[in-house]
C-alpha cells in the first residue's frame, strides 16, 4: 500500500533554534497521526512545515496525488501547492477565526471553498452547503447567520465543515478542541471520528491533550526539543511509554 | 492451524521517572494457541497474565522473542500493520470501557463492524442482537454508556468484542461482574466463537466458567524471572 504521506528528513530552523529536525514517518489512507508534546518542542512547526505554511530548510514530503502518484511538495510550484491546499488538503485552525470567513455567512463560508474549486451553480453550492451543515450538527436554520454570532464549538464545527466540503484526503489539525468545553470537545471528537471513519480521511492532529489522541489518533509521535522521541501505536505510547519523556508527560496526567 | 505462535517472549519494564528501575516481567514464555482452542492463562497476581495479553494485542512492547498472531509477527510489525490485525483479526474484551462520552451505546458496539466497512444498517442489527442477548434493556441503547453500571459496561464490552467474528479473541475476565443469567449468556458466547474456530485466550479467575468453556490452562508463574517457581 502507497502511503498518502511520506515524510524524509524533516528540518526546520529559525537562526541558531531548531523548530524541529531529523522528521520521518509514513501516513497511510484512512489513519489519524497524533502529534503530542509541550509547548516549544516543534509540534506546530512540524505541522506548518507539512501543509506547506512553513518552508523547511531540507527533506521531503511526499504525498500520493490523485492525479499523478506520488510527488514531493515541497518541489512543486506555488500555484500546484495552493491547488492543493484548496482540494485534496484542509487546515483545521485551533481559533476558528483563523479559518472561517467571519463577515461571510455559514452557507457563504462553506460554498466558498466549492467556487475555488470551479462550482458555479448557486443551487448546487448552497445545497451542498446545507448538507455539511447538517453532518456537523449545525441547524439549516443558520445558513444565513454570521459566524461571529456562532458559539466556540460552532464555529469550529462550521471551519470543520467548510474545509471537508471538498472532500479533502488529508486534512491536518492544530489543536482542534483546544479551548472548547469539555462536552463540545466529545461532540466534536465523534464528528470527527465518524468523518474520518465514513470518508477514510487520514489526519494530522497536533495537541497537548492525550486524552484527545487516545481517542482519536491510531498513531502518535512524541516531540521533544524538535526531535521525534518516540513514536508508535497511540494505545501503546501510552500505555507502555519507553522514553524517559513520554514517561513523564504520561505521569504527569490528572487522573480525573 | 496455530493462530496464536509465541516464543521465548520477555518483557522489562523500565521506570525512568522511578530512579530508573528496571523490573523484568517475563522471560522466556512460549505458547502456541491453534484455531478452536480456549487457553486460560493463570497464575498468582503479578504472574503477568494481563501483560500477556496486552503484549499479544500489541499495546505493551516486548523485550525480545517473537509473538505471531495469524502469521504477522507483533513484536516487529508497523503499527499500520498492527492496526489491521486488530480490525480484521484479533478482538479484546477489556475490563474497561473507554468510549467518547456521547456516542450511544448502540453505535459503541457497532463500531468494530463499521470500522470493516459494513453498512450501518447491518452493523447496527448485529449490535442490537448482542445487546438483546445479553439483557441489556432497549431504551438504553441510546444512551451513552459511560453512565451505566459496571455490569451494564461490561456487557457493552462483551458485546463490542464480539460484534465482529474474530478469528483470534482476548479476553480479560469476561464475567466478572455479571449475574449468574448474563454470566451464562457470556460463557455460551465464548463456546459458540470457539467452535465456530476462534483462537480464544483469557483471564478466568471464575474456577466454574473456566472449566465450563477452556479447553486448556497455562500457569505464568513459571515465567516470571528471578522467583521461585
Amino acid at each position: 500500500m502507497t502511503p498518502l504521506l511520506s515524510v524524509k528528513t524533516l528540518r526546520k530552523t529559525y537562526g541558531a533554534h531548531v523548530g524541529c529536525t531529523d522528521v520521518s514517518f509514513d501516513l497511510f489512507p484512512g489513519e489519524v497521526m497524533g502529534i503530542v508534546g509541550e509547548s516549544g518542542s516543534g509540534k506546530t512547526t512540524l505541522l506548518n512545515c507539512l501543509a506547506g505554511h512553513l518552508t523547511p530548510d531540507r527533506g521531503q514530503v511526499i504525498f500520493d496525488t490523485r492525479a499523478d502518484g506520488p510527488r514531493d511538495v515541497l518541489a512543486m510550484s506555488e500555484p500546484e501547492r495552493r491547488m492543493l491546499g484548496r482540494t485534496d488538503w484542509a487546515f483545521v485552525h485551533q481559533h476558528a477565526r483563523d479559518g472561517l470567513r467571519m463577515n461571510v455567512s455559514a452557507g457563504g463560508n462553506v460554498g466558498e471553498r466549492l467556487m475555488a474549486v470551479g462550482a458555479r451553480h448557486y443551487g448546487a453550492i448552497r445545497a451542498q452547503a446545507a448538507d455539511w451543515l447538517g453532518r456537523v450538527e449545525i441547524d439549516a436554520g443558520r445558513i444565513d447567520d454570521r459566524p461571529t454570532t456562532f458559539s466556540g464549538g460552532m464555529q469550529q464545527r462550521l471551519q470543520i465543515a467548510r474545509n471537508l466540503v471538498t472532500q479533502p484526503r488529508l486534512v491536518f489539525m492544530d489543536e482542534p478542541t483546544g479551548g472548547l468545553d469539555v462536552s463540545v470537545q466529545a461532540r466534536l471528537l465523534d464528528l470527527l471520528r465518524g468523518l474520518v471513519r465514513d470518508l477514510g480521511l487520514s489526519a494530522i492532529v497536533v495537541t497537548h491533550d492525550l486524552a484527545v489522541v487516545r481517542l482519536l489518533a491510531h498513531r502518535l509521535m512524541v516531540m521533544k526539543d524538535g526531535r521525534v522521541v518516540e513514536t508508535g501505536l497511540t494505545d501503546q505510547v501510552l500505555d507502555d511509554p519507553q522514553h524517559p519523556y513520554t514517561q513523564l508527560l504520561v505521569s504527569s496526567v490528572l487522573q480525573v | 492451524m496455530a493462530m496464536i505462535e509465541i516464543e521465548n517472549l520477555s518483557k522489562t519494564f523500565q521506570l525512568h521517572t522511578q530512579g530508573s528501575a528496571r523490573i523484568d516481567v517475563m522471560r522466556d514464555l512460549s505458547l502456541r494457541v491453534e484455531a478452536g482452542e480456549c487457553v486460560a492463562l493463570t497464575g498468582r497476581s503479578g504472574a503477568g497474565k494481563s501483560t500477556l495479553m496486552r503484549m499479544i494485542y500489541g499495546n505493551y512492547l516486548a523485550a525480545g522473542g517473537s509473538l505471531r498472531i495469524a502469521g504477522t509477527d507483533v513484536v516487529t510489525a508497523s503499527p499500520h500493520d498492527i492496526l489491521r490485525l486488530r480490525r480484521e483479526t484479533m478482538g479484546y474484551v477489556s475490563q474497561f470501557l473507554r468510549v467518547i462520552p456521547r456516542v450511544p451505546t448502540i453505535d459503541v458496539v457497532a463500531e468494530p463492524l463499521l470500522a470493516l466497512g459494513t453498512p450501518t444498517a447491518a452493523a447496527r442489527d448485529r449490535a442490537a442482537y448482542l445487546l438483546t442477548r445479553l439483557n441489556l434493556p432497549e431504551r438504553l441503547w441510546r444512551l451513552s454508556p459511560t453512565t451505566f453500571s459496571g455490569g451494564e459496561q461490561q456487557r457493552v464490552n462483551i458485546a463490542r468484542g464480539f460484534a465482529h467474528e474474530y478469528p483470534v479473541l482476548l479476553l480479560d475476565e469476561p464475567t466478572a461482574s455479571l449475574d449468574p443469567v448474563n454470566r451464562a449468556v457470556v460463557l455460551d458466547l465464548i463456546s459458540a466463537a470457539r467452535h465456530r474456530g476462534a483462537a480464544i485466550v483469557g483471564i478466568f479467575h471464575d474456577a466454574e466458567a473456566r472449566a465450563q468453556v477452556c479447553t486448556r490452562e497455562v500457569d505464568l508463574t513459571a515465567f516470571v524471572p528471578g522467583r521461585a517457581v
